[in-house]
Parts: structure tokens; C-alpha cells; sequence
């Protein structure tokens, strides 16, 4: 002991460390009962926020996507399946490291640029934490065999089995079925995210797009007990999806593979028509492209080379392209004339080869320079005469060729059930002055007269029209579906356009005629036919205008230069089943291109058709 | 608490009535060993739930309790006045294991706070974390009282070296909690207001300095998340929040033994070790929270009386030092995990897993013992 505690006070010290002790012993009171208010405070005055919170923690909802519905043709043949995929998955949150896992990844699956691409592209739009994020599609057995042995190395990265949609028809449906994609930012900004939830694609074109509330169904949902890393322990209740409807077509698969590997190497479109209902048997627009590419997101190298194809691929003529209908019109304007009473069925005139409307200096040139005689309504047809149809033209006036036009179906969408139908042009004075800002011109009424000028039809609309000449006037907008589900679609006739029986006997004879008698302008394509006839009428448009004076066949064109060759026709003759209205662009002339296409949709349609002395008879189509 | 242990240890007790002779010759206090094995065994409970079930945990938790018993024991069998004259050695040695770690230290997450000894792996740092205070009462209990400002200097820098080395591994937390049990011997020591007055100031005025060039970007980052946790949900943040959630989420009752989610389900990290009270929260809801604080609460009070009644200054300062270090780790760890003080590596005593920590507190109260059965009486 130091000599200092000699003196130690030890009362006094004894005093001040027992009031420090106090003291301490008051601290320590204070400290406590702010801890146990603390406590108190989270555990029963914030009891309701944090045991929502922890709820909200451990159960997660987890939306269950619904099967989309199937599309079948007529026969039952699927044109558009779903088919399990194996798709690689990454959940962020559960990674020690993205980076890194990307790059252990890369070890066991082919990854390209343009999955990293895709992959950082969805990271940074909208998604729920948790939620994973499709890496890789379509995995093959090999690489889901070699995850499997890593699997304990890639934490945050999984497997599933998704269905993904295919085509197995591939590009023979692809501008009638369409195709579904990934859902993009403005589909995103615009569809009811509830009902997508889960669903990554989204009907993009065709009857994907146009039933796409139909196909899609009802998202179902399960809410699940997760760990802190996202794995799922248990289901705590489930609400199951409701799949979509299936949807059937009045198609014929085989009837639409036959056009097409008819038309191989051509830019062309074909429409077939069952005139009973107005089914759409076949709508092909060749070339057409392989739909399949586009389900789990095409590549840009892909898409560019489609986008770039001079043949445009991706654009489906047969309801995008607006073609003039050169002589196609003529059955159709006969019979205007006719009924309004502009000529008569005995009506004749002399053609020498060139028309001269009175009091112009135009000259309007037959494309047979000699001239087909003296010429009356059926020979006009048969021979497709353009100077008798300058002259109809001129004496029934444009208002009425236009009123009658729009009722036929032409210049406004036949309402088909696909989306992105042109409209057409069939002009008149007033939509002159509207769209041109010009006056009608005499010539110009003479030029629409022979299905030029600023007549402009698309390959359905042939079809339309044709099918409403067969009915004798009876309209009904083609439709594609037959049935959504088990609830068969009915077609209705929108409209009855009223023309004396005996007018329709003369143009479907007219018709006959240019098939079937020797100076008919499809008379190629009736030989070896013994169960039907074939009513058309052929066409040859002008693909780009040539100046008054130069002398129009002698031009040496190139092919894209050539005339568009269009034919459009209903058969049986005298029981109209089926129309059909084909172009082949660049084809020269109607007869030799676009009627043998006729003829081999109509084969196939008739192959079995027996004809019937009564007509009227009971319709022989299939189903 | 039996009524004789209240009468034996008036402070005014000059009567040498000798009572309860068999504990005081095993030198156990039997009043706090009652209360530290229930705690111990309401902490085992705890400890199952929070380790999943695994016998593993709870059977090397029991195994160190019983060697912190022995320890206790054997600590509890060391006169006082021994204990006074050979601290020294205790916190030199540790000094030296200090300065070893900086040069053979094991590196854990980018700090070096161990020393691997064969089988063994331990930080020095909880050797001074009892040594230290030990050595103040032991250098002030023979000084004059309050401390002049000479040995305030010294005592400072008793304190000073060892937290200093501690504060390089980097070890913010361990270092304060090493400074604050020094601090609490000079304050019971009757430190004058006046030394305390400018020292506070002297902490305002540095702790801008501090934050800029003192403090390591994580430390920073601890504080900040301290105060907004939601800033970084899934990084640092994730922790407080979740175990806030844990410890909100218990209500009143709890959800029940074993069927906490947020520990069960490993959204609640270092569940068994340091964040235990939220698993205890959780499941025993707010009644168990105060059945543990109640517990402590009584230690901490048999702490104080048994320093009220020691018989030397160096008991009672080094018996206080003891009960405000214990304090201090119940009270840093509970406010930590409830959001109100940044995370430092401190357990829950008694309760949260680990050897080391087990057992120099089962030492600490090896030395309460000691003290409490002390004979004689009250001398300087």
C-alpha cells in the first residue's frame, strides 16, 4: 500500500463510490426501460406493420400462366400448338453475383450475344423482385443434363419448363395464323397486366392477334411460403388458370399447302372462298416466312434480312396489297350496266381497235390492236373487250359503278377476322376531290371502266366480290373462324344487292364462256375438267404507267415492270360452291398465270363433286 | 432470492455474524447462480429454435456452459486482494497477444481479430475486455479517491493501449466496449464532474473529425443504415430491417416455439448468435422480452448490491466494472438488433451462441462470487 492512503478519508471515499453506484444503478433502470419501450413499441404498437410485413415476406403470389388455346383448320389439322420448352432462368436476387454466374454459365450452355442482350434488356424493364428471368430458350437435352450435374454451383439460376408456342405448319400459315411474341413496352403500356401475369408472349399478328382475349384465357394463382432465397416450401392455396379457347378455321391446311407450293418463287396472293358461308378456305400470300422465329424473340440479324428481302416476305398481300383489278371488274360493272339500264342486253357496238371518247383528242387503245369486231356484253367478257367497257363506262356514269362497287365490297375492308385489311380505292367523284383536291375528269370514269385508273382492289377483295356475283348478290363478310371453342361463329348476309335474274344468267354465262369456249381468255385451263365448269375472268393490271403515245406492248420490260396477272372465278358454273381470286405480281397475263392456280383450287375443292341435274342443289363441302 | 442474503450484506454490517458458511466457503453466491442458469436455460430454449433443431449447436453450447461453470469456479476461488496484485499479468499478456494478431493475425472479412492457436482460434481482445477494468480498480482502488488528475492520465492510458491496438485490426466495436468498461471504473472510481465535462466536450468538438478521417467506409455505413435502413433494402439495410420485422411481428404472445418465419425461413441473418433476441421476440412475443429483461435486470441488481457490499475499493469498483460491462452487452446488443444503435459484433449474454463469449461472462461472474464471499469486513 502506497504512502499516500496514509490519509485516505475512507468515510468520504466510501460515501462518493456508493453514490456513483447509485447513479449507475439509475442509468442502467433508465437504459432498460427504454429497451423494453422500444420493444414494446415494435411489438404492440407496430404489431399489425411488421406482421404484414413478414407475411408479405415468406408468401409470395405466384400467378399461374393459363394454356393458350389451340388454332385447327377445318379438318382438325393443329396450325398453332404449344410445346414444352426447356427455358434457363435466373433469379437476381438469389445470385452471389451475377457476373459471375454468367460467366460459370457460360460453361454449361451455348450462350450468344444476343441472349446477353435480350437478358440485360428485360433486367432493366418492368418485373417483379423474385421473378425469374428467362436466360436461354429452347435448351437441348445435353445442355439440361450438364445444369443438372452444376446445378450446386449456379445458385439463382434454374430450369423450367415452359410451354411455348409452335407453328408446325410453319410458314404455310404464317400470314393467316400470325404468330405471338415477347410483349413489348407499348404492349406493356397497354394490356391489363393482371391478366398477363405469367404470360410473356402476346398474339402479334393474324388470328393470334385478332382472338387474342379468346386464346390467351385466365391467368391462374397460387400463393407460396418462400425461404429468404426464393425457393418455394409449400403451396399455401391455389386458384387454377382457365385455358384458352381453341379456335378453328374454315381453312383447309392441305387446300392452302397446295397454293402455295403452287406459287413457289412468286410474289403472289390467293384467296379461296366457300360461297355458302363466306369461309375463308385459303388465304396465301407468297413468300411467306417461318413464324416460329419470332415466339421466343427473333434475332436482329434475322429480322433485318426479312425486313431487307425485296420480295417483303412479312407482307401479306392478300390483305395488304391494293392491286388495280384490270378486266376482273368487268363481270361485276356488266351488271351494273345492265340493271341501271346503261345498255341492254342486246347492246352491241364495233370495235376497231381504239376508243375515242366524244370531244377529246384521247385515244384509248384495246390491248388486241386489230379489235375484236362488233362486240356485245358476253363477247366483251369472253374476249375481255376494253373498248365495249370504255364505252359502259361512259354511258353508266362513275357514280353509279361506284355506288354498286362499294356495295360489291370493293373500296372498304370486307370486315374479315384478321387485322391490318386495306381498304381499296373505288373512286368516285367525291373521293377525287377529297383525297386529290382535283375535279372528275370523263376519262378518268373510262379508265375505271376496264379496272384502272384509281380502281384499286386487294387479292381478298377479289375473292369478295367474286363470291357475291356467285350468290347473285347476296353479301356476307369472309370470316376465317368457324367456331371459338364448341360456340360455332355463324355468318350473316350483310346486305342483298337487287339485279334482275336474267342479268345474273348472263354474266355467269359470260363467265362459263371464258373458260369454256375457244376464244375465252382462260380457255387454257379447261382441259381434262369432266365433273364442273369454271365461271372467272381474267385480268392483266398495268404494274407501272406508260405515256399515251408509246405503244405499250412493244416495251421490253423488266420483270418487275411486267403486268400484274390476276384471275378471279366461283365453280361449280351452275351451282356456285367456291370463289377464288388470284394475282401473280409481275405475271403477265391472267389466263396463263394466275387461272391455273384456279384450276388446282378447284380440283381440290371438286375432286369429288358430282354434279346435280336440279340447280340449287345441296352444297357438297366438306364439313 | 432468499431473505438471509439481503441481511448478511447490510453495508453498514459490522457485525461478523457469520451466515450461510457453506456457500461462502465454496465461495458461490448461490443467488446469482440461480439467476444466470435460468437465463442460461431460457437461452438454450431460444438457441434450439433458432438453430434449426440441431442438437449440434445446443450440445456444444451446454459443453461450453459447463466449462464457463468450472471456469466460474475456479475464478470464484481467487481472493480479491490476489486478484489485485497479479491483474497485471492478465493484461500485459493480452497486450502482447494484441500486438501478435497485428503481425500473425488470421484476416476475416478484411480484419484481423484472430489468433489461430492450433486448435483453437480466439480474440485476444476478450481477454482485456475483462483484464482491463480489473487492472483500473486495481491501480485506482489504491489511490487516493476521487482519482487526482495524475493517475486520471494513467488510467487513461491503460485504457488507451489496448483499445488503440484493438481499433487497428479493425475492430470499432470490440474497442469501444474495451474503452467504455475502463471508463466505468473511473466514473465509479468518483471521477470528477468537471475531468468528465471536458472530456465530453472534447468528443463533440473531435466527432466531425472523427467521422471524416477516423472511421472505415463500412463503419460509415453501418451509422448510415442505422438511421435509414431502407436505403440499401437488400444490402446493408436488410439485416435491421429484417430483424425489426422478426421482433415487430411477435406481438404480444409470439408466434410460438419454433414457428417463427422469419428465422425458420432464413430471412433473419447470424439468427443463433448475435440477432437471437429477434428469434425470442418473434416466438415469445413482448412477454418474453420482458421475462428476459426481468432476468437481467435481476443480475444486474445482485451486480450492484454485491458491489454495495464489497469490502475493499478494489472490489467495488472491479465488482461495478463487471455488472456495467455485462450491462452494457445486454443493452448494446438488444438496441442494435432493434434498430436503435448500429450493428457491432456483440452477443446477447447467456443467450446467443459461442464459447468464447460464454465463457469469460461465466468468469466475470466467477469474480462477482469472489468478491461477494469475501470474508471480513469492509477495509480499504
Amino acid at each position: 500500500m502506497r504512502e499516500d492512503s496514509l490519509f485516505r478519508d475512507e468515510q468520504y471515499e466510501s460515501r462518493l463510490i456508493l453514490g456513483r453506484l447509485q447513479i449507475l444503478a439509475f442509468v442502467v433502470m433508465v437504459v432498460l426501460a427504454m429497451l423494453a419501450l422500444r420493444y414494446h413499441y415494435l411489438q404492440i404498437e407496430q404489431f399489425d406493420r411488421f406482421v404484414t410485413q413478414s407475411d408479405e415476406n415468406r408468401i409470395h403470389v405466384r400467378a399461374v400462366p393459363p394454356t393458350r388455346g389451340l388454332v385447327f383448320d377445318r379438318n382438325g389439322i393443329v396450325l398453332a400448338e404449344n410445346r414444352p420448352s426447356y427455358t434457363l432462368t435466373i433469379v437476381p436476387e438469389n445470385t452471389d453475383g451475377l457476373d459471375q454466374l454468367l460467366d460459370k454459365l457460360a460453361n454449361v450452355v451455348a450462350i450468344s450475344d444476343i441472349d446477353l442482350q435480350r437478358f440485360q434488356e428485360q433486367l432493366e424493364t418492368y418485373r417483379r423482385p423474385y421473378e425469374p428471368v428467362p436466360f436461354r430458350y429452347n435448351l437441348d437435352e445435353q445442355e439440361v443434363a450438364r445444369f443438372a450435374v452444376q446445378q450446386f454451383d449456379l445458385v439463382g439460376a434454374d430450369i423450367q419448363v415452359e410451354l411455348i408456342r409452335h407453328y408446325p405448319l410453319g410458314e404455310y400459315f404464317a400470314h393467316v395464323v400470325g404468330y405471338v411474341g415477347r410483349i413489348n413496352d407499348r404492349e406493356q403500356a397497354s394490356i391489363d397486366l393482371e391478366a398477363y401475369a405469367g404470360s410473356h408472349v402476346i398474339g402479334k399478328t393474324g388470328i393470334e392477334r385478332q382472338y387474342e382475349t379468346e386464346l390467351l384465357g385466365v391467368v391462374g394463382y397460387e400463393y407460396v411460403e418462400t425461404d429468404a432465397r426464393g425457393n418455394v416450401l409449400r403451396i399455401l392455396e391455389r386458384h387454377h388458370p382457365i385455358p384458352g379457347q381453341n379456335i378453328h378455321l374454315n381453312l383447309d391446311s392441305e387446300l392452302q399447302i397446295a397454293i402455295q407450293d403452287q406459287l413457289v418463287g412468286e410474289q403472289a396472293a390467293a384467296v379461296a372462298i366457300d360461297t355458302n358461308n363466306s369461309g375463308v378456305l385459303a388465304l396465301v400470300s407468297t413468300p411467306s416466312f417461318d413464324p416460329n422465329l419470332f415466339v421466343s424473340g427473333i434475332s436482329t440479324r434475322e429480322y433485318s434480312a426479312l425486313l431487307e428481302n425485296p420480295a417483303k416476305p412479312l407482307f401479306n398481300r392478300a390483305l395488304q396489297g391494293q392491286y388495280p383489278p384490270g378486266s376482273t371488274v368487268k363481270p361485276m360493272f356488266g351488271l351494273i350496266a345492265l340493271q341501271e339500264q346503261s345498255i341492254t342486253p342486246e347492246f352491241t357496238l364495233f370495235d376497231p381497235g381504239y376508243y375515242i371518247l366524244e370531244g377529246q383528242d384521247r385515244v384509248s387503245r384495246d390491248w388486241k390492236s386489230q379489235g375484236h369486231g362488233t362486240v356485245d356484253l358476253t363477247k366483251a367478257i369472253v374476249e375481255s373487250c376494253n373498248v365495249f367497257y370504255y364505252e359502259l363506262g361512259h354511258r353508266t356514269g362513275i357514280e353509279s359503278l361506284s355506288d354498286y362497287g362499294l356495295r360489291f365490297g370493293l373500296g372498304h375492308k370486307t370486315g374479315i377476322d384478321l387485322p391490318g385489311e386495306q381498304s381499296g380505292v373505288m373512286p368516285s367523284p367525291n373521293w377525287k376531290r377529297g383525297a386529290r383536291g382535283v375535279a372528275w375528269y370523263p376519262g378518268d370514269t373510262i379508265n375505271v371502266g376496264v379496272g384502272q385508273g384509281f380502281l384499286l382492289v386487294t387479292p381478298l377483295q377479289l375473292a369478295q366480290t367474286t363470291a357475291v356475283i356467285a350468290r347473285k348478290g347476296s353479301v356476307i363478310p369472309p370470316s376465317l373462324v368457324s367456331a371459338i371453342g364448341d360456340q360455332p361463329v355463324l355468318s350473316i348476309v350483310s346486305d342483298q344487292i337487287e339485279i334482275a335474274e336474267e342479268h345474273w344468267a348472263l354474266v355467269h354465262g359470260a363467265m362459263r364462256d371464258v373458260v369454256h369456249t375457244t376464244h375465252g381468255t382462260a380457255q387454257s385451263i379447261n382441259r381434262g375438267i369432266d365433273n364442273y365448269e369454271i365461271a372467272g375472268k381474267t385480268g392483266t393490271a398495268q404494274a407501272i404507267s406508260v405515256a399515251e403515245d408509246v405503244d405499250y406492248d412493244d416495251l421490253e420490260l423488266e420483270k418487275h415492270q411486267r403486268d400484274h396477272a390476276l384471275f378471279v372465278a366461283f365453280a361449280p358454273a351452275d351451282n356456285p360452291q367456291f370463289s377464288v381470286g388470284v394475282i401473280v405480281e409481275n405475271g403477265e397475263h391472267g389466263g396463263s398465270m394466275a387461272a391455273p392456280i384456279a384450276r388446282v383450287i378447284f380440283d381440290k375443292l371438286l375432286e369429288s363433286y358430282v354434279p346435280e341435274p336440279v340447280k340449287n342443289g345441296g352444297a357438297n363441302v366438306p364439313n | 432470492m432468499s431473505q438471509t442474503d439481503f441481511v448478511r450484506k447490510l453495508p453498514d454490517a459490522q457485525s461478523e455474524k457469520p451466515t450461510n458458511t457453506f456457500w461462502q466457503s465454496i465461495h458461490i453466491d448461490p443467488t446469482l447462480l440461480a439467476l444466470v442458469l435460468i437465463t442460461l436455460a431460457f437461452g438454450l430454449v431460444v438457441l434450439y429454435s433458432a438453430s434449426d433443431g440441431q442438437f449440434s449447436f445446443l450440445k456444444r453450447q451446454v459443453m461450453m456452459a459447463g466449462a464457463g461453470l468450472v471456469a466460474m469456479i475456479i475464478v470464484a476461488q481467487i481472493p480479491p486482494s490476489v486478484m489485485q496484485r497479479w491483474v497485471w499479468l492478465p493484461y500485459a499478456g493480452g497486450l502482447l497477444l494484441l500486438v501478435a494478431v497485428i503481425f500473425f493475425g488470421l484476416e476475416v472479412n478484411g480484419a484481423q481479430r484472430w489468433l489461430d492457436l492450433g486448435p483453437i482460434a480466439f480474440q485476444p481482445s476478450e481477454i482485456l475486455k475483462l483484464s482491463l477494468p480489473l487492472l483500473l480498480a486495481a491501480y485506482l482502488g489504491k489511490r487516493h479517491m476521487p482519482p487526482r488528475f495524475k493517475h486520471v492520465f494513467m488510467s487513461l492510458l491503460m485504457i488507451a493501449l489496448p483499445a488503440g491496438l484493438v481499433v487497428v485490426q479493425p475492430d470499432l466495436g470490440t474497442s469501444l466496449l474495451v474503452a467504455g468498461s475502463g471508463l466505468a471504473v473511473l466514473f465509479t472510481a468518483g471521477l470528477k464532474w468537471r475531468y468528465m465535462l471536458a472530456a465530453l466536450i472534447l468528443v463533440i468538438i473531435s466527432a466531425p473529425l472523427m467521422w471524416q478521417f477516423g472511421l472505415h467506409d463500412y463503419q460509415r455505413e453501418r451509422i448510415i443504415t442505422m438511421f435509414n435502413p431502407e436505403a440499401d433494402r437488400l444490402g446493408a439495410g436488410w439485416n435491421i430491417i429484417q430483424s425489426v420485422t422478426a421482433i415487430g411481428s411477435g406481438g404480444w404472445s409470439g408466434k410460438g416455439w419454433l414457428l417463427g418465419t422469419q428465422s425458420h425461413l432464413d430471412f433473419l441473418p447470424e439468427s443463433h448468435t448475435d440477432f437471437i433476441i429477434a428469434v425470442l421476440a418473434e416466438e415469445f412475443g413482448f412477454r418474453g422480452v420482458c421475462i428476459l429483461l426481468s432476468l437481467y435486470l435481476l443480475i444486474i441488481g445482485r451486480g450492484f448490491w454485491i458491489s454495495y457490499t464489497a469490502k475493499s475499493p478494489f472490489s467495488r469498483l472491479a465488482s461495478a466494472a463487471v455488472v456495467v460491462t455485462f450491462f452494457v452487452y445486454v443493452s448494446v446488443n438488444m438496441a442494435m438488433v432493434s434498430g436503435l444503435l448500429p450493428v457491432v459484433g456483440v452477443p446477447l449474454p447467456l443467450v446467443s451462441y459461442g464459447g468464447t463469449s460464454l465463457i469469460s461472462l461465466f468468469m466475470m461472474f466467477g469474480i462477482l462470487m469472489a468478491i461477494s464471499t469475501e470474508p471480513g469486513t469492509l477495509k480499504s
